[in-house]
């Protein structure tokens, strides 16, 4: 399935979910394939950052909001109490 | 009109009694609604909840059980004016009727609920209330859209709500007013939006209120909008005991504001953290694994090329020329003896060749004095001559 793509973007750029899919799709190569030696160890590094940056992202996360204003969006203030 | 004098006496309690029973006995005062204003309402620690029904010229003492109080919580005010549901019923120590109520809604609710039930008939037959239309909400969204008024605490519920849950998601906000006329075409042109519509799942909501502050969220136009929707709707109007017409038509109904929040989070950052912490176990797990596995391989190929190795032939040739080493010495030894003892033999003939050894035996040589020739004939012998002997020499004369 999520064989190591060609083209693989640097963990930092990924969003949540692209890391998180990368992610599964290496642990069940892992889990399913025999992998040579040393592009297990590729796969489980890159894994080992996607977790990283995953967890990273988690700790970041802040809620985005923002208000439909005719056609477009524009961030929400809200009122302070 | 003159009072017959022998008739029968009635007591109190049997005369009462008969009076209960033609009030409590009249199916139409057994399940009637009664509409006036509220007054001399007291509420003793009982729990029960005493009132007078009134109107321009009567009045009707009434008292709501404790059990039903509870249950549903009525809104009460002096003076209020309210339809109250119940049966009438008769207190006998006092002598008295009252009604015995169960329900209590604001006056003028009753056409609205008629209204209501109407139109629930109406879309219901329609199909629009459905179970097979209702749409699974998604597990992790990453857009949530919200419809409500921007200024209501429903939206500051629901925002502190996604905050804690899951501040991944991102919020499309449509504000609308929730309440008054202009609140359906305003519901039904956000819900239309196809900024919303992007979202993954909508949530439609309003804090508490009256029934006819809800009433926007009944409006055919709304429900229908709701029903429309491309995207899941959670309706959360009201409080737990309010349902409008959105929460049937929508995929589904959260009590509360916050409820519909919490429901649009069914995966929380808690659990996004433990799905990672997962992942990297498993991934953990893996790789050791794998290095075990190569390891134990790597050993068993180490052993087997301990066994395969020369060494063990090397040791071998080294036995065999020990071997040999062994027999070359062996021979060589045998043959040095064997030279040996020719040299001894030689030597000891050598020694019996020895002129000295013959001298021992008794033999002599005699030599010419003048010549030194050897005497070995008797023609030799002349003059003086030397004889030698083996443990020296004397001279010696020729007489004849």
């Amino acid at each position: 399935m999520a064989k190591s793509k060609p083209t693989q973007k640097p963990v930092e750029e990924l969003t949540y979910e692209e890391a998180l899919s990368e992610l599964e799709g290496i642990v069940e190569a892992l889990e399913r394939e025999q992998n040579p030696l040393d592009e297990a160890m590729k796969l489980f590094e890159r894994g080992q950052s996607l977790v990283a940056h995953c967890g990273a992202l988690l700790e970041s996360a802040q809620l985005k909001v923002q208000k439909i204003a005719g056609e477009s969006l524009v961030e929400f203030e809200e009122e302070s109490e | 009109m003159q009072p017959a004098l022998f008739t029968e006496t009635l007591t109190v309690s049997q005369v009462t009694l008969r009076i209960r029973r033609l009030l409590e006995e009249n199916p139409e005062l057994q399940d009637v609604w009664v509409t006036g204003e509220i007054s001399n309402l007291s509420r003793p620690a009982s729990g029960h909840i005493y009132f007078t029904l009134k109107d321009k010229n009567a009045s009707l003492r009434c008292v709501m059980w404790k059990t039903d109080a509870q249950r549903t919580k009525p809104a009460l005010q002096e003076g209020a004016a309210v339809e109250a549901h119940g049966k009438i019923a008769v207190y006998e120590p006092q002598g008295q009727y009252q009604l015995i109520t169960n329900l209590i809604r604001p006056k003028g609710e009753g056409a609205l609920f008629q209204e209501f039930l109407r139109l629930k008939a109406q879309l219901e037959a329609e199909g629009l209330f459905d179970p097979e239309r209702k749409r699974p909400i998604p597990e992790l969204p990453r857009k949530i859209g919200i419809v409500t008024s921007a200024t209501g605490a429903a939206l500051r519920d629901i925002l502190n709500t996604l905050r804690r849950r899951l501040p991944l998601a991102e919020v499309i906000l449509a504000p609308a007013p929730v309440q008054g006329v202009d609140a359906p075409p305003a519901l039904v042109s956000v819900l239309q939006s196809p900024i919303l519509q992007s979202s993954d799942v909508i949530l439609l909501a309003r804090g508490g209120g009256s029934i006819e502050d809800l009433w926007a969220f009944n409006d055919e136009r709304v429900v229908r909008a709701v029903a429309a929707s491309k995207v899941p709707v959670i309706c959360g109007v009201g409080h737990e005991t309010d349902f409008t017409l959105c929460d049937f038509a929508a995929d589904l109904r959260a009590p509360t504001p916050t409820a519909a929040a919490e429901l649009a989070t069914q995966t929380t950052l808690d659990d996004l953290h433990l799905q990672i912490t997962n992942y990297q176990t498993r991934l953990t797990d893996l790789i050791s694994k794998l290095l075990a596995d190569h390891r134990s391989f790597f050993s068993a190929l180490t052993a087997r090329l301990r066994f395969a190795s020369p060494e063990r032939r090397i040791q071998s040739e080294i036995q065999h020329l020990d071997g040999l080493s062994r027999r070359i010495l062996s021979t060589l030894t045998h043959r040095i003896r064997l030279q040996v003892s020719r040299v001894d033999g030689i030597s000891k003939r050598l020694s019996a060749l020895n002129p000295e050894g013959i001298l021992s035996r008794g033999y002599a040589i005699i030599t010419r004095k003048d010549d030194g020739k050897v005497v070995a004939t008797v023609s030799d012998a002349k003059g003086e001559m030397n004889v030698r002997v083996s443990d020296g020499k004397f001279e010696v004369e020729r007489k004849s």
